[in-house]
């Protein structure tokens, strides 16, 4: 996404609080609100293949009281108990996206969808939780926590936290320990790119580094040099390029290549694990690779139009069109795609995102004489689940429990909520989805519950179907219909010490005795 | 392994039985009969840390009549059942070697580690399933199983076959298809070195992939360039290099490396999921790697020798002492060991074996003059599991639930007896050993259970140290006692379409595809 915050508008948001109201919700939302309905607090799911990201197996699902209660084959219960016949199908923890945008001020503008509207999106489309990124509020975290806190009131499913942190003092670090202690954030957002405006330079994001560790935060980087990319741009300006293209041609993947190396390399000088965001490129992905191979904790995340999309839309002679396709790092040639599929199915890449961030056409028009004054952003947030499934089960790529661990388990896991979260055990909150193989998706502007008029996937058909959404253990998506209520989704606190930071202590030690440092040597004689 | 079977030698074995009576049990073996015991069928262990390869959880573990029936915390049993204290302990699936070779026949000798000695070992080690390699018997599978069968017969814990492929017609076709159905096999093994023993050549290795496709099998190969390594001896012969250092130096890493990148590209070729064993070089590793981010379905198998050792015994002055690290691939030179350890961190390489093929010093003497003529082989099957804890666990390169993984789970998965086998959850086989991080192991020849007079660890000491073992929901190793009986271990069937092959259909109707052929052309008119 792209930050244009002019000095003029930063003046008039810190004298007067920026309120958009936004148009009234759009003829393509198709949920009502379930207010009135008390379902049972009994269900079972009869019948389906349960799959987990480590095992599948015929069986039934009890859930009580939004917990899962009993997973078994041939569960029998009383007549309380609403039952779903999952015959045929597949019954899968709900999809968690780990990153997203909704309700984000971005100074001149907000993303389109907010928590309620973003969320019944993700519902329709089989994610049951998502981790959003709290922008810090005139340099403030705490500031910023509470305003996303209020903007996530009317949630209608649960929801985490990452904290973006865009400059670096004493503050900055107390306020760091604060989110952690004591809101429930374990990871942290620095950004490679947005010169003058988010960007870090490699002495602050060391010490943003050495302080995620300490507090066992996850450091995460959006990955792009920043400098070059402001050169870029001058670039392509100069040239006459303006439009949509000049988004791509800007920015390429030898840039993201470039800033992942050196994160890495920062983070392992560390000796801190890096989550690297929305992987889109080849480039970055063989640095991830190389890391990891040489035993570095580094979790790539590709996105929904990285595995899905090429830029050749970028170039399409319809302004609008083209535009719909702008966001940040580009969406790349053909190959990237591939290329990206192929490293998450074997787990060079651990999981799928979707940077969903969605501006609509008036507000992406604000770039139409120049691409570097366009909001960055696309869909995805509902769209995920089903992209994935097409594009990387039905192709015979990954099975169903990769499935199940690239869309939901390791997320859960990286930010230590699993098993309460990212699984179908017993125990685990009653966050499920159930998926027919052999039924049909189309996705378009007209029928997806966003509030994007535009949507980057639109006409897109593929196989496979979630037919049933359940969210702690309430039926919100069935028949192609959502019954969704403001408030009923809650905040997922995040504790710090995943297993990213298993063993790094050892680690640390081992270093430190292997220094032979520093060298004992008589006092020289004056 | 070595063979090395002359014409003399295949003469007497087609009419003789050739039985190697071996020499008693030696002094070092500290176990006891214990078949006049009837130990309780109920038992509890308390309050442990219990790790699968997903999570991590304080409960306890009930076992009855050999199977786990719960893991929960706080479970309350009556007064018929043996209790356990676990309390600061981690209690964990037994270990799965997967490459093993017990009572093997080389023709001139045979390993002197049976079934019954070597499984002992294990367990006091905390494996308790492995997976042993068949030989074929006058180069028929079915034979071969046989003799396998019948030396397994005095096994003291479960075990399971992979089947070895040396030479290639319709009868071996048809019977690696009796092997898959009927036998319980579902792996077999091509050798890519041994050059006029076992050798195949890439005609027959493609063959053969294209056979363990059809029938849901693992196809795994020993590779080494078999041409290169044949020159690679002569050469050290005609240098005057006749001792152990002349194993090393006739078989160098680039012989490895080049056979897996052949074997991958094979097996790419025909689209089978391939298994490469006993990883050693950093080359090997990093053709792995390569084909894994490229999505290729590559297991790559180090051993415990390769993550622990390095090649400078092979030059020790003491005939003795270098003979015993004699194996193939050679142990590789400092610097392999750490490179294996980072790639297995991070799921580059899978899990970890031990290619436990013991001769003792006696029988590697007759390669006193000629290193050619040695038998091959390392101990490892009782080191395995405490070699690993101590390099991966103890330096923190590794965390709990990944050292479960690397020894137990994955091979479990891999070979598709996952979750009977390699989890702690109901329904599991009773197979679950409990390790006290705060205690120390130390290894050495007087103290082990395998009967060989060397041991390639010997010396070593670690942290972590298994102090029950418990297989089949006996406890076969308590208070530094072993108490096994032969005739309890059982034969574990392994079914096909493990989950390496999970839509391997779909690809192959996808790549079928994208021919875009034949062209559709008129018949030329003649």
């Amino acid at each position: 996404m792209q930050f244009n915050i002019t000095s003029q508008f930063l003046h008039i948001f810190s004298l007067t609080f920026f309120l958009i109201i936004t148009s009234s919700l759009s003829q393509s939302n198709q949920f009502c609100d379930a207010g009135t309905e008390i379902p049972s607090s009994k269900l079972l799911i009869k019948g389906g293949t349960v799959v987990n990201g480590h095992h599948q197996q015929m069986a039934d699902v009890y859930v009580e009281d939004g917990i899962i209660v009993a997973v078994n084959p041939n569960f029998r219960v009383g007549d309380d108990v609403t039952v779903i016949d999952a015959t045929g199908k597949y019954v899968l923890p709900g999809g968690i996206d780990p990153h997203t945008h909704l309700d984000m001020d971005v100074g001149f503008t907000a993303t389109v969808d907010d928590f309620f509207s973003g969320q019944a999106a993700a519902l329709a489309g089989g994610t049951t939780m998502h981790i959003d990124f709290v922008i810090p509020l005139n340099g403030s975290l705490t500031a910023g926590f509470d305003d996303y806190e209020k903007k996530a009131k009317k949630s209608c499913m649960d929801y985490g936290f990452h904290m973006a942190i865009t400059k670096w003092d004493e503050t900055v670090s107390r306020e760091m320990e604060l989110m952690v202690k004591e809101k429930g954030i374990n990871s942290f957002k620095f950004f490679m790119a947005y010169k003058g405006i988010l960007m870090i330079n490699d002495e602050l994001l060391l010490k943003g580094f050495k302080k995620c560790k300490s507090l066992g935060a996850v450091a995460m980087v959006h990955a792009e040099n920043g400098d070059a990319v402001y050169e870029g741009q001058q670039k392509m300006i100069e040239l006459g390029i303006t439009g949509p293209e000049g988004h791509a041609l800007s920015r390429p993947a030898v840039l993201e290549g470039e800033a992942t190396a050196r994160a890495i390399r920062l983070a392992d000088f560390v000796n801190t694990p890096l989550y690297v965001v929305h992987v889109m490129s080849i480039d970055a992905m063989e640095e991830i690779a190389k890391a990891r191979k040489s035993g570095q904790r580094v979790i790539g995340e590709p996105i929904a139009s990285g595995l899905a999309l090429d830029e050749s839309w970028l170039w399409h002679p319809d302004f609008d069109i083209a535009a719909k396709y702008v966001m940040s790092p580009p969406i790349r040639k053909r190959g990237h795609d591939k290329a990206l599929q192929a490293a998450l199915s074997t787990g060079v890449l651990q999981l799928v995102g979707t940077d969903h961030c969605a501006f609509n056409s008036t507000q992406k028009a604000r770039g139409i004489d120049d691409f570097r004054k366009m909001p960055n952003g696309v869909n995805g947030i509902e769209e995920r689940m089903h992209l994935v499934w097409d594009i990387m089960v039905e192709s015979g790529q990954i099975s169903v429990t990769d499935y199940v661990r690239i869309t939901s388990t390791e997320c859960a896991k990286i930010f230590n909520i699993y098993p309460r979260k990212g699984a179908i055990l017993p125990g685990s909150d009653a966050d499920i989805i159930i998926l027919n193989p052999n039924s049909s998706f189309e996705m378009s502007a007209k029928s997806h519950h966003s509030r994007l008029d535009t949507n980057v996937y639109e006409g897109r058909r593929g196989k496979g179907k979630i037919e049933v959404t359940i969210v702690g253990g309430r039926v919100v998506w069935e028949n192609n219909e959502l019954k969704v209520t403001p408030g009923t989704g809650r905040y997922i606190q995040m504790p710090p010490y995943s297993y990213l930071f298993d063993g790094l202590d050892k680690k640390d030690a081992i270093y430190l005795n292997s220094l032979q440092a520093p060298v004992k040597r008589a006092k020289a004689s004056t």
